[in-house]
């Protein structure tokens, strides 16, 4: 195994630019190939994004492997696996990060099989194990109630990361790095699938995952009637608006909504849980906030337990009165 | 495969699993064990997110015929569980059920289950759930894709079969994207997909009658060395509980709405506000 070296960020791109994601992997990745004695390489995967390898050098990389074809332009399972199955037999990077994001859950999975590795999804903690220098793989199981540490002794050792986990270092411009082009080689027939639509449902205002506040409705709610009122709260503290899985599976909010395991990961500030009970699949979207705030009618919910603060009540009656005092309080 | 697919042959890999729902402080760990022990009183069942692929099938039998398969792999699997995709409308039921196939990981999991349906042997289409509620891994399905070759698409909320193809709309961060892939295909399935539909009390009477098929390793010729616990490519060195710290301060009042006022204030006081 010894002829493996090195860590490798699988890179995203967002609108033009590296995804926060990716910023957080290099910083996980440059503190695990330090740890190391090694190098850290990224590796950028898609059509017209080789201006962005500087980025990922001012971000903490060594190396960037630049793939950049027009048949790369949408991420599509098999032509990403090629090309990646391809980078990673040349390179044999000991560790290959990804993010948790719609393209790791589908990349890491496939490619872990085509290289007979093996992969942990979702870590939230990854470091060199002392003795043995494997890859500790810490990550949630059982839907965020339990954490299990893996190891894997093949190479390469691939884990996807969950958002907002890892910090990204200071971006430094002046760092220095060399960028290295790969050609896809891509033959089109190989690519089984095709993208016929991109359709987006993003919500106008503040993104989910980038607001400052969150105010998040639960089952409780009963209706779309009831969201327009957290909606109100929400502007007012220039906040986003969240929810639980069972009013975005009731089409009270857009799927987009959903923060949890299997829905978005925030972090904010203030994130306000009303009417919904805490469970751990949720949790696992926001326990990463600084302050919960919890108003639920139940005082043994475990949302109770995990809040800061709590108000044990009925969210007809208290939202109201809490929207216009702070209405008051702010101001306006 | 060439023109119109008319009846299909659709595979759903459906998974027995600890009740997800189960309130977090039930949860508990046999740390002498590094096992997880099943909260008394609350029985098993059929994954959240494979109950969304049987529906999918089962949406795609009615609208231009087909048979359904479901399959489960897992030790001593509970009949009354397990039967459930055929009491949902699904016409056969497999069990891979063996103490040897119990403890592996996603890859031992993924190599037994692509075993059996290679021995199924006719299919269009197989679908899985995006992620098993307890392990939580999402790898299954793009493991068997692999192992049998096939193209796979994740994480869809609608399927439909147009020209001997599927149209499957795969959930992204800020939206969805149509994704035509060849059949046969693997697809997993998410919950932006339409409910899963209840059984119905003829479908309930008709699945006690049915007898599932099971298969030992033997059957589907695999070594026992290469599944279950012993098949593991990954290693579990500890499983735990996350403490969780923090204390939740109740905020009071005469009645919900001066509780509110208090809220407010203490937030302002704490410069949350
Ligand atoms: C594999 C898997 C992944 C999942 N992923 C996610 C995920 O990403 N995100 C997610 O949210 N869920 C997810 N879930 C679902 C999760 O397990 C829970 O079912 C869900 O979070 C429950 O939502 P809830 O708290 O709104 O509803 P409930 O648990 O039903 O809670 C409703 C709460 O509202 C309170 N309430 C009711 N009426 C009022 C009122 N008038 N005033 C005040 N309080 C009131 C009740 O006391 C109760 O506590 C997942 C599940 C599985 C198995
Ligand atoms: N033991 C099993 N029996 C049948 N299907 C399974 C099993 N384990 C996993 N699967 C399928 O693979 C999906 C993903 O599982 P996992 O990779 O374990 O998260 C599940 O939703 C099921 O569809």
């Amino acid at each position: 195994m010894s002829e493996y070296k090195g860590v490798m960020v699988y890179g995203e791109v967002t609108n033009g630019k590296l995804s926060a994601i990716t910023t957080e992997l290099l910083g996980c990745g440059r503190k695990l190939s330090d740890d190391l004695g090694q190098e850290l390489c990224a590796v950028l995967v898609g059509s017209g994004i080789s201006g962005l390898a500087q980025e990922a050098i001012a971000f903490g990389a060594d190396k960037v492997y630049v793939i950049d074809d027009p048949l790369l332009k949408d991420y599509q399972t098999d032509s990403n696996v090629l090309v990646i199955e391809k980078l990673v037999k040349q390179v044999m990077p000991q560790i290959l990060i990804l993010g948790q994001t719609s393209i790791g859950r589908d990349l890491a999975p496939r490619l872990a099989f085509r290289l007979e590795t093996a992969a942990s999804m979702d870590c939230v903690e990854l470091a060199i194990d002392p003795d043995s220098k494997l890859l500790l793989q810490t990550r949630p199981v059982y839907g965020g109630n339990a954490r299990a540490i893996f190891t894997c002794e093949s190479y390469p050792q691939i884990a996807t990361v969950r958002a907002k986990t890892m910090a990204p270092l200071a971006r430094d411009a002046s760092r220095k790095g060399e960028v290295i082009t790969i050609e896809a080689g891509l033959d089109p027939s190989v690519i089984r699938t095709k993208v016929v639509e991109k359709v987006s449902e993003e919500v106008a205002g503040i993104k989910l995952e980038e607001a400052g506040v969150v105010v998040t409705g639960g089952r409780g709610i009963g209706g779309a009637e009831g969201f327009k009122q957290l909606e109100e709260l929400a502007k007012l503290l220039k906040g986003a608006i969240g929810a639980t899985r069972p009013p975005c599976d009731n089409g009270w909010v857009p799927d987009g909504a959903q923060v949890g395991l299997t829905g978005k990961i925030v972090a904010p500030d203030l994130y306000i849980a009303v009417a919904l009970s805490g469970s751990s699949q949720h949790m696992s979207g926001c326990s990463g906030s600084k302050n919960i705030i919890a108003i639920n009618k139940d005082p043994e919910a475990n949302i109770m337990k995990v809040a800061r603060f709590g108000i044990v009540g009925d969210w007809k009656k208290v939202l109201p009165a809490f929207t216009e005092k702070v209405k008051e309080l702010l101001g306006g | 495969m060439e023109g119109e697919i008319g009846i299909m042959n659709i595979i759903v890999c459906v998974k027995q699993v600890l009740d997800p729902e189960a309130p977090p402080a039930s949860f508990k760990i046999d740390p002498s064990t590094n096992k997880v022990v099943p909260p008394p009183g609350m029985p098993p069942v059929v994954s959240t997110f494979d109950e969304y692929a049987v529906e999918a099938a089962l949406r795609i039998k009615d609208a231009q015929g087909g048979k359904v398969t479901a399959i489960s792999l897992g030790a001593n699997l509970l009949r009354d569980v397990v039967k459930k995709p055929l009491s949902m409308g699904a016409d056969e039921l497999i069990l891979l059920d063996d103490e040897a196939f119990a403890e592996g990981d996603s890859w031992a999991t993924a190599y037994a289950l692509a075993m059996a349906i290679k021995k199924i042997g006719e299919y269009d289409l197989i679908l899985c759930g995006r992620q098993a509620a307890d392990w939580d891994a999402g790898q299954t399905g793009s493991g068997i894709a692999e192992i049998l070759g096939l193209p796979s698409v994740t994480v869809a909320k609608k399927i439909d079969i147009v020209d001997s193809k599927a149209r499957v709309e795969r959930v992204i961060s800020d939206g969805y994207e149509v994704i035509e892939v060849s059949l046969p295909a693997l697809i997993t399935l998410s919950n932006e997909h339409a409910e899963p539909r209840y059984p119905t009390l003829k479908g309930i009477m008709a699945a006690k009658k049915k007898e599932p098929i099971v298969w030992k390793p033997a059957d589907i010729g695999v070594d026992p060395s290469q599944i279950g616990a012993a098949g593991r490519r990954t290693k579990m060195v500890k499983l735990f509980q996350p403490v969780r710290e923090g204390k939740c301060e109740i905020i009071e009042g005469e009645s919900p709405e001066e509780a509110a006022v208090n809220l407010a204030l203490k937030l302002k006081e704490v410069k949350i506000l």
